[in-house]
């Protein structure tokens, strides 16, 4: 079983929620897919090594067959091939790898190179959990190559935790798409809720089942529960507002390591999702 | 020797536009003949990459050098492979910035003076 942890904004929690769910279970896998900024490392202290080069193929012209028909950049949507009177000039930075303009191309000039921009990485301890990261080189925008290859990894006969990049673009989408569960992390505050509603239409769309963790729970109002309950969307689990967990989070420990009463509810919510009665968890 | 300016609308009459991959219109003017030629920017409405559908464009049409007000790093390496001299600073009508050129007060430059998607709403 999959399970995304997502939110419709950053720094609701949604790191906190998927470190301390997986150290709650025996023989999870957690899958950081926030690949511009992974931060569960920062929880789990793993040493990591490096698993594959992620690259995306990207044309070479060859200047001996090219004509300067200009067919490839007229094609290129992402402008990342311009045709000039000197030769074709190529932006790798934009290029996506589509291969179309080596497709369009009559004289056969397109050749294709990789480019590395990002990473997979593993941690080197594999118990009591399996940690894999993937990280997107600066200043490049293919995230969801990196997201894909990354969830190349996941092994489907163990339960997998999916850290979702923050907001509802494109990465996101790549992360939560092949989701069996989708969990999504909110803080009941009038910002957080307009970006939770963002986020409740997209998994919607998306057709994938979801339930709510309010984080923070006693700052703010009662809207996210009054939607919920209005849209019966189940609330899986509150965290408290607390200065203890707080405080655990600045020093970088997951706060079911020091509040050992919290991996129970965490492995309860998982046992929920898993045989699909979370509908009942928290709503009472 | 063909100049282009970056501009609202077409003619010499037009408002100048100083972002170069968002602008409307590149105005060309053939300093020897005199002629005048607008033409639209198509890569107006492109999402990313405008700069340089602009800059691929302004190396096409032949022109020698641009009178802009700023130009990003995609845009700038074209511009200078191809040897368009890039001047920033224009000011008023394309006329205005035709006269500047011509008494030799706008600023040469020889790197970009925008970053890339600077001129994205
Ligand atoms: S591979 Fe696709 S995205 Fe890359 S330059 Fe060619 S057409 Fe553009
Ligand atoms: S399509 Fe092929 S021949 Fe035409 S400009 Fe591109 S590389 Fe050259």
């Amino acid at each position: 079983m999959k399970i995304a942890i997502a939110s419709g904004k950053g720094g609701t929690g949604k790191t906190t929620v998927a470190v301390n769910l997986v150290l709650s279970v025996e023989g999870m896998q957690l899958f950081d897919c926030d690949v511009e900024e992974p931060n569960c490392n920062l929880f789990l202290g793993q040493e990591l090594e490096k698993v594959e080069d992620v690259s995306c193929p990207v044309p070479v012209i060859d200047s001996d067959k090219c004509t300067l028909c200009g067919k490839c950049a007229t094609f290129c949507r992402y402008n990342a091939l311009a045709a000039l009177p000197t030769g074709i000039m190529v932006f790798p930075f934009l290029c996506h790898g589509c291969g179309g303009c080596g497709l369009v191309c009559p004289e056969g000039a397109v050749q294709e190179e990789p480019r590395v921009l990002g990473v997979v990485e593993k941690g080197k301890t594999t118990a009591p959990l399996e940690f894999y990261r993937g990280l997107l080189n600066i200043g490049e925008a293919m995230a969801t190559l990196v997201i894909r290859t990354l969830q190349e990894h996941i092994d489907a006969s163990r339960p997998a935790i999916i850290d979702s990049p923050p907001g509802v673009a494109c990465p996101v989408i790549a992360a939560v798409g092949n989701a069996d569960y989708c969990v999504l992390v909110t803080e009941s505050t009038p910002f957080g809720f307009h970006d939770f509603k963002l986020a409740v239409e997209v998994v919607k769309l998306m057709k994938i089942p979801f339930g709510v963790v309010i984080n923070r729970d006693g700052l703010g109002d009662s809207r996210v529960e009054d939607f919920c309950r209005a849209e019966k969307i189940p609330i899986l689990l509150k965290i408290p507002n607390d200065m203890r967990i707080a405080r655990l989070y600045s020093e970088g420990i997951p706060f079911v390591e020091e509040m050992p009463g919290w991996k129970e509810k965490f492995a309860a919510m998982f046992k929920a999702i898993e045989s699909g009665s979370e509908s009942g968890v928290m709503n009472a | 020797m063909k100049i282009c300016v970056t501009a609202k609308d077409k003619g010499m009459d037009s408002g100048i536009d100083p972002r170069f991959g968002r602008c409307a219109y590149f105005v060309i003017v053939d300093s020897e003949s005199g002629s005048v030629n607008s033409f639209e920017n198509t890569a107006l409405d492109a999402s990313g990459g405008a700069g340089i559908r602009a800059a691929e464009a302004v190396a096409n049409l032949g022109a020698e050098a641009l009178l802009t007000g700023s130009v990003g790093p995609n845009a700038f390496s074209i511009l200078s492979e191809v040897g368009i001299e890039v001047r920033i600073g224009i000011k008023g009508t394309v006329a205005d910035a035709l006269n500047a050129y011509r008494e030799g007060k706008l600023e040469a430059i020889d790197s970009p003076n925008a970053s890339a998607h600077a001129g994205m709403k």
